[in-house]
């Protein structure tokens, strides 16, 4: 083989913002460390590590952004990016596995364990069902349960999943009919769910608009591969709004918990597992929505072509994750 | 295997032999050169295994005569702690990071790794976590008493330095993640054309697995110490009955994120060995694809038998039996990589150079280790074990005369590339055999502790366990004072010596034995074309 037809693979110049990265990881390790131990500096502290981790992330992302921009970046830097990004999102699902492992394992082990005859011995009297505060619950509080047709809801989430990623096929072999029907099925499956359970209820809602938002955002994936960039910035845009109202949706469900059925996060092994999964999850859609803003910014800017556009797929990819997990949540924290 | 020569088919470029760019401190701080940012972890990690070894000084210092005599009990307690967390977070992990940083681009034929950017910000979140690590001795309360497991509920009870450790795992298992992508990326998408996947360098097959191990489990445990910080200061009952939780759910997280861990501190070992091993027997590696798949079923099989650090919890009978069975089935593709090492040496031409008496002393240790280890598998014996001496020299012989001397073998193997000089071959040989005696003086009597009923992580012992405590400690300094003399060959061997081929070894194969030594700082700017000659003759 010939050497020279082989690509010189870009190596990036020596650069300031890994160390501005870590001064700022420093801060705010110590920052969090003093505040939850509620010392005055903590609070400080953590802004100031924020404010050095926002200024790195601009700095550095819009270094890559210009090299990416001037055409430094080969197709083997582009294939190193798609790897990242999959082993990225990879460990992403196992920061999630430890927590559905852990509802598993309070719902099936710990919490009927502590109604058995051995607990007994120790918490008489205890009834093992779920939801629990466990043995020792102070406060009562009313759960998120949910009274509707669990099976049709779990084969709708698990339909609409299953179109979701089928629809990809249609759209990389660039068959808009196929794709079009597949996409308007998945949105057939949402109304479906609205219509049939319950409609006030805010998972439900929540489901809807994730489930809608990853049909937007396939749209918009649809929209820049044909080069319609006008097209692209309406459902990329329509997307981001679907996101946000989602993250207000939860605003609302976290409020309505606490003042209402007074489920906080203090309320046993219920309150600590629906606040911690749906709270990181709800994390991640902020991080997936501000991505997507991102995107949509730099394509108003002109950015991406129709062939060059992986930092939007990148985005994408995120997005599709922190959907599916959301139906996971939807079935195992909601439904069952 | 042979290779095109760097050289040979582009004309030496001078301009790739010199640093260019930021000079001074400036250097190592903006660096994206992965030869300099490996430097940068292989520093760290030995200044971190002198800080954990003086750990373990005071430590047998304490424990050479019984009663109190060093430390408070509970200084004891935070120096255990730290002296695991150290070791295998700051010592052992980034030393295998600092030999990937180093090899896999020279290995793989490639320019530098996929993310150099992303590799400097991998090292330089080392020492935040460091800093937030060892500072935690100086806030009221100390550092972490917990035990490096860091159970439930003892780590929910614990002070100030519980919460440092917490942010220092954090940074640092975002180090890690970043650095096992960026060591995935570059295996997978930048080896030189010609080299397919069966055709790398076992060390990169050992590694590449490894980052897979890496990116699945360091976010457990970040989940897991994630539960522990929210139960300590925001009132969840994860790791509490009261409120429907499980003090044993922790351990569950925690070892679901150990025992692959554990594999992340061999497997690169393994791959090292397997490097040196063919060198010094003139003989291409035994049974090259059955390595391969041995590795890949260890990783597999090191996800199903977490619960064997848990046999004493109150776990089903079916559940120890099966964690018990899955346990002993990893015997199966190490005794796989044990006999191949052997067969490679079978009827080779050997010669016992610095990193093969390293090498050959590893599978000595390492497989006496791999036998207590299965011993500890067998559910009804372990209930005698847990929680002793037995326990502790067990993995301190796949730890110490496992990962650590493959550590040195290795660093012997390349230190020629990597300084240009050849080191004394005369104190590299005293520094084998001087660690390998002071380490089985130290650790083999724990082994007749441990049965006999001496339990880890006490100050105190009654003092029939006296003798093989005093011998242990002796054991303990004269392998500490060694390390000295290896920190000495190291420096003598950069300040200059007997000039290094290219080649070095005269056994050696493989691409980085085609670029000078010392290895220019940019290497293999263009792919070489890689031209395997066969794995047999």
């Amino acid at each position: 083989m010939n050497a020279q037809t082989i690509e010189k693979y870009f190596v990036p110049e020596p650069s300031i913002y890994p160390i501005i990265g870590s001064i700022s990881l420093l801060l705010l390790g110590t920052g969090a460390s003093f505040w939850v131990n509620s010392l005055a500096a903590g609070p400080w502290i953590t802004a100031l590590g924020f404010a050095v981790l926002l200024y790195m992330l601009f700095g550095w992302f819009g270094a890559v952004i210009r090299e990416s921009e001037t055409g430094k970046y080969g197709k083997n830097v582009d294939s190193a990016f798609r790897w990242s990004m999959g082993w990225f999102i990879f460990s992403e699902v196992m920061f999630f596995a430890a927590f559905f492992g852990t509802l598993f394992y309070v719902r099936v082990i710990s919490v009927p364990d502590l109604g058995s005859e051995v607990g007994q011995i120790f918490w008489p009297g205890f009834k093992a069902a779920w939801p629990s505060a466990g043995p020792h619950a102070t406060e009562a509080f009313e759960s998120m349960t949910w009274v509707g047709k669990s099976t049709l809801a779990i084969v709708a989430v698990i339909a609409a999943a299953a179109m979701l990623t089928f629809a990809h096929g249609p759209m990389e072999k660039g068959k808009k009919g196929q794709l079009q029907i597949m996409l308007g099925l998945t949105l057939l499956i949402v109304v479906l769910l609205l219509a049939s359970l319950s409609v006030s209820w805010v998972p439900v809602i929540n489901t809807a608009l994730l489930l809608a938002s990853a049909v937007t955002l396939t749209w918009a994936h649809w929209s820049i591969r044909q080069g319609n960039r006008g097209q692209f910035n309406l459902f990329l845009a329509l997307t981001l709004l679907l996101g946000v109202v989602f993250l207000g949706c939860q605003v609302y469900e976290y409020v309505h918990a606490y003042s209402e059925l007074n489920l906080k996060l203090t309320s046993g092994v219920y309150g600590a597992t629906f606040y911690m999964m749906t709270g990181f999850h709800g994390l991640h859609v902020t991080i997936g929505a501000i991505m997507l803003a991102v995107m949509l910014a730099r394509s108003l800017s002109g950015h991406f072509t129709k062939d060059r556009h992986f930092a939007f797929e990148a985005a994408a990819w995120y997005w599709h994750f922190v959907d599916y997990v959301w139906l996971l949540l939807f079935v195992v924290v909601y439904i069952l | 295997m042979s290779a095109v020569p760097h050289d040979v088919a582009h004309g030496h470029d001078h301009h790739d032999d010199h640093h260019h760019g930021p000079t001074g401190l400036m250097r190592w701080i903006t660096a994206t050169n992965h030869k300099d940012i490996g430097t940068m972890y292989l520093i760290f990690s030995f200044i971190m295994f002198l800080s954990g070894g003086v750990m373990a000084l005071t430590l047998r210092a304490e424990l050479f005569q019984p009663g109190l005599q060093v430390v408070q009990p509970e200084f004891f307690n935070q120096l255990t702690t730290m002296h695991g967390l150290v070791m295998v977070f700051g010592a052992i992990m980034p030393a295998f990071v600092g030999f990937a940083n180093w090899m896999l681009p020279l290995m793989v034929g490639a320019p530098d790794m996929a993310f150099a950017r992303m590799n400097n910000w991998s090292f330089w979140l080392l020492p935040p976590a460091a800093i937030l690590l060892i500072g935690s001795f100086f806030v009221p309360g100390g550092a972490t008493a917990a035990g490096w497991t860091l159970y439930a509920p003892l780590s929910v009870q614990m002070g100030m330095g519980m919460d440092m450790a917490i942010f220092a795992i954090h940074i640092m298992g975002a180090s890690s993640i970043m650095g096992a992508i960026n060591i995935v990326v570059t295996i997978l998408n930048m080896r030189a054309p010609g080299m397919t996947l069966m055709k790398m360098p076992l060390f990169c097959w050992t590694w590449l697995i490894t980052a897979y191990l890496l990116i699945a489990v360091m976010p457990v445990l970040a989940g897991a110490v994630t539960m522990v910080l929210t139960d300590r200061h925001f009132g969840t009952t994860f790791f509490n009955a009261a409120g429907g939780g499980d003090p044993v759910l922790y351990q569950h997280v925690f070892w679901f994120f150990g025992h692959p861990e554990v594999y992340i501190m061999i497997l690169p070992a393994f791959g090292i060995v397997s490097q040196i091993i063919p060198t010094f027997a003139r003989k291409p590696l035994f049974g090259y694809a059955s390595m391969v798949y041995a590795t890949a079923s260890i990783a597999i099989l090191s996800f199903v038998v977490w619960a064997h650090h848990m046999f004493t919890t109150g776990m089903p009978a079916k559940t120890q039996i099966f964690f018990m069975y899955a346990t002993m089935l990893i015997a199966v593709p190490t005794g796989v990589k044990v006999f191949n090492w052997i067969a490679t040496m079978w009827r080779g031409s050997m010669t016992f150079e610095t990193p093969m008496l390293f090498s050959v002393g590893f599978i000595f240790v390492f497989t006496l280790g791999g036998f207590t280890g299965l011993m500890l598998s067998i559910a009804p014996v372990d209930i005698q074990y847990q929680d002793t001496y037995f326990v502790v020299a067990h993995f301190h012989y796949v730890l110490v005369a496992g990962s650590l001397f493959a550590l040195f073998a290795g660093t012997y193997y390349w230190l020629p590339k990597w300084t240009g000089y050849m080191y004394d071959e005369k104190l590299g040989k005293r520094h084998f055999w001087l660690s390998m005696i002071f380490f089985n003086v130290t650790f083999f009597p724990m082994h007749f502790l441990g049965l006999a009923g001496m339990q880890r992580r006490v100050p105190d012992y009654n003092p029939m366990f006296a003798d093989f405590n005093e011998l242990a400690t002796v054991g303990a300094f004269g392998f500490g004072l060694t390390q000295l003399l290896f920190a000495y060959v190291i420096i003598k061997c950069i300040r200059g010596g007997e000039k290094a081929t290219a080649q070095v070894w005269e056994g050696a194969e493989g691409l980085e034995w085609t670029v000078p030594s010392p290895a220019p700082h940019h290497t293999f700017e263009v792919p070489p074309v890689f031209e395997a000659k066969g794995h047999h003759h």
